[in-house]
């Protein structure tokens, strides 16, 4: 069988043969930062193109087909000319907040990468506490929201900035309590235990009912979290031009740009992996041929297989939905999502102990 | 709280929305009094694409000064002409013949679904929704291809002159409309479906942007935007022109004031609209569809005025004339204009959001506000 883990065995031994130790591992670095960063630049490529031809699917349309095959190279070309643009910072801005916001949101969203399991052993970083590591780096990306409408010294920024720091900060609990009751059911908080767990098939099959309600908070909740109409109203066309990023340009605008759009991958990567079984192929309890069968298609397929998924059901959302108003957007967190939630997970732990799930 | 919404005290965040902005659909600049998120006041400013319609006409013909008022309400350019076309024919007394006249409302009908499409769209797109613009773009675009054919323009069509219609119909016109009334037929779920029953959609529009019927007498609101309080204001049934008292149709009213109230107006406006149609275009009367005219126009000395109503409300020409061959003084009393008056008793008191919301239901075409 194909595997990722044989590659990176073959290649940690051949550092460690021809190099001292030492030095290895700063090679070892040097390549898993490189491959991040890799990774990060080719998500951002694809998914822009993906959320762009979805869009004009959806909308009866072409989309973009002028640059390369179908218009394949377009976000490409659109790379190339933010990277010429002139960066520009606005006179009353605060000069030294308004260039650091974006690198907070962008460095944030390269963080939570480290312990998503790509593949079978194949992730940066194996933490024993991954689902906690996540949620608290990923709430620091409002910070740098925060921060970009706050220094940019408009008007407009700074409500979109006021709005999105009410909207994060509301449904990280919604988030939160959504993946608690799945460690309730695994009893672990590390990436590749939940995985593991779910050898014999995935939770969101195996947990009964609540497993399916906090699936789909967690689906509502991350929409809200990456800014994502029908939640998006931080940037809210209609109402605030272009909400919190409105004065940046080049660049740095093309870096929050990237940030939402890794920040959808990470959560939609979380939400395969906590509810579909990450990168574990769809296996079915004790039917053992089959199993097999399943388990010959490429473990990294199967990951960026449910993601994209996801992804696709987000992007849905967002050429569907219209946008919600801030209060009824705080009403939906705090009078339905939390409280439901916040049952949900007594009803998981009541599941888990009783041994209901499968 | 309520006692201080009108007041701006120290400390009041005030945004410029527009003239660049991309809830406004135009020049219209709002300058807007918050408190947090919640609207304390909304003042209009005017006058970014003013034109001086009006004074231009005084130079113009009565032949000439028609093609102006496309570029007014250039959604419903017919509406508009037709307009000018019935006050200049009540003052020289022309009789119009049948099948211009049948022409005139086909085409009137037309153009206020083509408008009310459009309004659907760009009102989807104020709450966030790109969707649906394409979607009413593609029942639009066949009405244009319509009008392209048998006007030769698809934006501002100079189609009515005093007396009847410039050209006769397009041999194609009848099959193209039919076409397009089974297309619409087919399509008009889709509206329900993707936009109305959606209940973000329901939860934004209902109770937001409240007029009672008193507002909307005293602000002059008309159109879709006044009888959503449930004002009987349709010109075509109080005031009847053209063969408009001999069509079955009726008069849309709602009664809740809402902003969901004139979206359902609207709505249902683009069925009645439909239905005229239906009536009228297997029974195009034979015949001239233009009256003999004098060459040069004029008026006899005198006051004349003639109201219609277009897509967005009642559209008023008033002509002085001195007896000329071209009008002393023109006023046209513009609907977008007396419906923006209304705005800021809408939306005080209510969040930003709202205003998107309300300000899309009332449908407002700024050069027809400006002139």
């Amino acid at each position: 069988m194909f595997s990722l883990e044989s590659i990176t065995t073959l290649v940690q031994d051949w550092l460690n043969k021809t190099f001292p130790p030492n030095l290895a591992l700063f090679f070892e670095f040097v390549i898993i930062g490189v491959l991040a960063i890799a990774l990060f630049a080719g998500l951002g490529l694809v998914l822009v193109i993906m959320e762009r031809k979805v869009a004009a699917w959806i909308q009866i349309r072409l989309g973009p087909n002028r640059v390369g095959p179908k218009g394949m190279f377009q976000s490409l070309a659109d790379t190339v000319k933010l990277i010429m643009k002139e960066g520009l910072t606005p006179d009353g801005a605060d000069k030294f907040l308004f260039n650091l916001a974006p690198y907070i949101v962008m460095m944030v969203a390269m963080l939570v990468l480290a312990p998503i399991g790509f593949a079978k052993g194949f992730h940066i970083w194996d933490i024993n506490i991954g689902v906690l590591y996540v949620s608290a780096i990923s709430s620091v990306s409002v910070i740098g929201i925060l921060m970009a409408g706050w220094a940019s010294n408009n008007k407009y920024s700074l409500l979109g900035a006021m709005r999105s720091g009410a909207q994060m900060v509301s449904y990280e609990l919604s988030v939160g309590l959504s993946v608690l009751s799945i460690i309730v059911l695994t009893g672990s908080l590390g990436l590749n235990d939940i995985v593991l767990s779910q050898q014999d098939g995935w939770w969101i099959f195996k947990g009964h009912i609540p497993a399916i309600i906090s699936f789909v908070i967690f689906i509502i909740a991350v929409t809200a979290e990456t800014n994502r109409a029908p939640f998006d109203l931080a940037e809210a066309e209609s109402e605030l031009t272009a909400g919190f990023h409105t004065e940046y340009s080049g660049m740095k605008f093309a870096l929050f740009f990237l940030a939402e759009y890794i920040n959808i991958f990470i959560v939609c990567a979380i939400g395969a992996t906590l509810f579909l079984g990450g990168w574990m192929p769809f296996h079915i309890g004790h039917w053992e041929a089959f199993n097999h069968v399943m388990d010959y298609i490429p473990s990294f397929l199967w990951f960026f297989g449910k993601t994209f998924f996801l992804i696709f059901l987000i992007m849905w959302f967002r050429w569907t939905f219209p946008r919600l108003r801030v209060d009824q957007l705080l009403n939906l967190e705090w009078k339905y999502l939390l409280p439901i939630s916040m049952f949900n997970l007594i009803l998981m732990t009541l599941v888990s102990i009783k041994g209901w799930h499968f | 709280m309520v006692e201080e919404i009108g007041k701006t005290v120290e400390g009041d965040l005030v945004i410029n929305v527009g003239p660049q902005h991309p809830a406004t659909h135009g020049v219209l600049h709002l300058v807007i009094t918050l408190n947090g998120e919640t609207i304390k006041k909304v003042e209009p400013h005017l006058g970014y694409i003013h034109r001086s319609i009006e004074k231009m006409c005084e130079s113009l013909s009565y032949r000439q000064f028609i093609y102006t008022t496309s570029r007014m309400d250039y959604l419903s350019a017919h509406i508009n002409n037709h307009a000018c076309a019935l006050c200049v024919e009540k003052g020289l007394q022309i009789e119009v013949p049948e099948r211009a006249q049948v022409i005139r409302v086909l085409m009137d009908e037309l153009t206020r679904i083509a408008s009310h499409e459009l309004w659907w769209g760009a009102m989807a797109m104020d709450l966030g929704a790109f969707t649906p613009f394409f979607h009413a773009f593609r029942e639009r675009e066949t009405i244009n291809d319509i009008m392209e054919e048998t006007c030769g323009a698809r934006l501002t069509m100079n189609y009515m002159v005093p007396g009847g219609v410039m050209a006769d119909l397009h041999p194609n016109f009848q099959s193209r409309v039919k076409n397009f009334l089974q297309l619409y037929k087919r399509k008009i779920h889709e509206y329900d479906e993707l936009v109305t029953g959606n209940i973000i959609f329901q939860n934004r529009m209902k109770g937001v942007g409240y007029l009672s019927p008193e507002d909307v007498i005293s602000y002059g609101v008309t159109g879709p935007a006044g009888r959503g309080s449930g004002v009987s204001c349709d010109v075509r049934k109080l005031y009847p022109y053209e063969i408009y008292s001999k069509l079955q149709f009726d008069e849309v009213l709602e009664t809740a004031g809402d902003s969901f109230a004139r979206y359902m107006v609207r709505l249902r406006e683009m069925q009645q609209s439909i239905r005229i149609v239906e009536q009228l275009i297997d029974n195009i009367p034979d015949g001239e569809y233009q009256a003999k005219t004098k060459a040069v126009l004029k008026l006899p000395k005198g006051e004349f005025y003639q109201r219609v109503e277009t897509a967005r409300g009642e559209l008023g020409v008033y002509i002085v004339s001195e007896g000329g061959t071209t009008p002393y003084r023109i006023k046209f009393r513009s609907p977008g204009f007396s419906n923006l008056s209304a705005l800021d008793h809408m939306t005080r008191g209510e969040k930003l959001g709202d205003l998107v919301a309300s300000m899309g239901t009332l449908d407002l075409v700024i050069p027809d506000i400006d002139r």
